[in-house]
């Protein structure tokens, strides 16, 4: 099991848009994907799951990557989310 | 003839037939019985949905641009949701119809965004709504509303964010909606398409639907079915005049506003929202000289968050940038419906528990504006002003609670920065104490709306008082002199922010009485330009 942390930069927060690119990129590993935040915990290939989160800019996220390329998907994930989130 | 009101969002005159929009009727399906059939059904629906929405996706980045089909986009996504297909599985596997599994599973979800504590997610319903219709559209074999050739006024109950942009933009004149507020979809299209537009109309759908010619004049927010002779003739002498006058206003954009003998006025816009401090900036305004904070209040169950109200006002200090932006403080009484507030029911509402008056009552809701405006203000320009003071305690009162929360953020190692103090004038007190306000504000600015119905004890909101509402009266022109004459003593600016801050007739008066600046609907600036600009005070 791989672990990352990542504050939400984005001044709109977790709105649709990066959480429906969140939602494309980690459904290309076959790992299951945790986003935890402190308003609650989604599964990251599910987007409406996603948007309850209502994450918002300054929040630390938690995101967990289990699974047979878990190493890949966490490195990738990292920077995925530190580019557009 | 027959006429109406509705709320106007762009002025202007549209005058032609009108098209109701309706969502056409549906059969309603009935399941084959078997879920595997009714599974497959529903996959090749959601192929179908994706097609068309992809093709509207291409269509609203050109017309519109990418942040507006970023609307379309998260509708694409929504499709593909995993929490939502598996809803829709499970309902098919219990015996719906696809078509009712796919509407019944969006509206479930629509219910829970709806209800979450965040304005931004609540406003995602109508996202989940409209993929979730467009399924069942699919599935029910409905081919949508069919728009007529040429152009014409479009009449609906409300319209959907998806539908707003797949509409033949060309061909509209008008929008004249049921529903929707001033920061509806509609209502921003109407602005981004430069289209008089009225929403919460009181318009009849079908009488929409029978008559033969629809008009709407925007400056007023009236409607008209079938107009006579004599109307029609009015409103074409209206649309032509300021078809004319915008071709010649066009000339005072970005030109400062200064009279021939060197007389600097500040024209800036009254604005509800950050989408109109947008417009505003597009209309040329000098700064912003009232933003009425009601908007985020109103049409929600709960107050909202300290953070909402901040993301807000600093959207609008950052779209306006250098220029002054007048923040005024909830203006809410027993008059507007919200319930969250526990307001209880009065006789008199205008005279009642409002404005000021509550923020000093209750400071749960004080102190998140407040503190919202006091973050937002390193962003941009950032002033304040108090509504509905009478006494010169009240002021000293806000004022101190102002003082004390700043030092709180400063605390907390949130950066402020000094943000002017003001007094929007509108009950005859604060009118007749100006000298004595002007030791403790930094500016005035008046609201001649309410100085003039509790000048004249005429209630605006009653038809029958109309000719005994004159805006112009002796009482009123000598509080606005003398209001006038206090700041300039005082050596602090006054302005006027109420409707006859727009009203051509006085703008010379009110240089003439000592007034620095006037603020309108944005609509007007150019034109109160060109006034100033040739006039010789």
């Amino acid at each position: 099991m791989k672990e990352f942390k990542h504050v939400i930069a984005d001044p709109l927060g977790m709105h649709a848009r990066p959480a429906g690119m969140l939602v494309k990129a980690a459904a290309g590993y076959a790992s299951k994907i945790t986003v935890a935040a402190p308003t609650g915990t989604a599964d990251a290939k599910r987007l409406m799951a996603l948007m309850r989160l209502a994450a918002k800019q300054g929040m630390e996220l938690t995101i967990t990557v289990e699974g047979a390329d878990e190493e890949k998907a966490a490195a990738e994930l990292q920077a995925f989310l530190a580019a557009n989130l | 003839m027959k006429t109406g009101i509705g709320l106007p969002v762009f002025p202007g005159v549209s005058i032609g037939p009108a098209v109701v929009y309706r969502k056409s009727e549906r059969t309603l399906p009935v399941s084959s019985g078997d879920p595997a059939v009714e599974q497959a059904k529903f996959n090749a629906a959601v192929e179908t949905a994706r097609e068309q929405l992809s093709a509207l996706f291409e269509k609203a980045k050109i017309e519109l641009g990418e942040e507006k089909a970023a609307i379309v986009e998260v509708q694409m996504l929504m499709l593909d949701d995993l929490d939502y297909l598996d809803g829709v599985a499970m309902a098919i596997e219990g015996g719906a119809a696809a078509a009712i599994a796919a509407l019944d599973t969006g509206e479930e979800f629509a219910q829970v965004f709806a209800a979450m504590d965040d304005e931004y997610m609540n406003a995602r319903s109508a996202d989940v709504r409209d993929m979730s219709h467009r399924l069942y559209d699919i599935l029910c074999g409905n081919t949508g509303f069919q728009l007529p050739e040429g152009s014409f006024l479009l009449v609906a109950e409300d319209l959907a964010p998806s539908e707003t942009i797949q509409l033949p933009r060309e061909n509209i004149l008008a929008f004249v909606t049921r529903q929707g507020s001033s920061s509806s979809h509609t209502a921003i299209l109407a602005r981004t398409l430069n289209i008089p537009s009225l929403v919460q109309s009181n318009i009849d759908l079908e009488e929409a639907e029978n008559c033969k010619i629809l008009a709407v004049d925007g400056f007023t927010g009236t409607w008209y079915m079938d107009p006579d002779e004599e109307t029609m003739a009015m409103l074409k002498a209206k649309q032509a005049e300021a078809a004319a006058d915008r071709a010649a206003l066009e000339t005072y954009r970005g030109r400062e506003s200064i009279t021939k003998t060197g007389k600097k006025i500040l024209l800036c816009a009254n604005i509800g929202s950050p989408e109109d401090a947008e417009a505003a900036v597009a209309a040329d305004c000098e700064g912003v000289g009232l933003m009425r904070s009601e908007f985020l209040y109103l049409g929600r169950d709960t107050l909202p968050s300290e953070d909402e109200l901040f993301e807000a006002y600093k959207k609008v200090a950052q779209i306006m940038g250098d220029r002054p932006v007048v923040i005024r403080t909830l203006d809410i009484g027993a008059d507007k419906q919200v319930s969250y507030l526990g307001l209880e029911k009065e006789e008199n509402p205008a005279l009642g528990l409002r404005g000021l008056r509550i923020c000093l009552t209750r400071e749960e809701i004080f102190r998140p504006q407040l503190r919202a405006i006091l973050r937002a203000s390193v962003y941009g320009n950032l002033q304040v002003m108090f509504p509905m003071v009478a006494s010169v305690w009240e002021l000293k009162a806000a004022k101190a609670l102002c003082t004390v929360l700043r030092k709180e953020l400063e605390e907390e190692g949130i950066a402020t920065k000094e943000v002017p103090i003001g007094v929007m004038v509108e009950t005859p007190a604060a009118a007749v104490l100006a000298h004595e306000l002007a030791k403790e504000a930094a500016f005035f600015s008046v609201g001649t709306n309410d100085l003039t119905q509790y000048t004249l004890a005429v209630d605006r909101q009653n038809a029958k008082l109309d000719k005994f509402y004159d805006p112009y009266h002796p009482a009123l022109m000598a509080l606005l002199a003398h209001i006038a004459k206090s700041a300039n003593e005082a050596g602090i600016w006054a302005g006027i922010c109420g409707e006859l801050g727009a009203d051509p007739k006085m703008t010379e008066k009110f240089i003439e009485m000592g007034y620095t600046e006037l603020s309108m609907a944005a609509g007007r600036i150019l034109e109160a330009r060109k006034i100033v600009c040739e006039s010789e005070l």
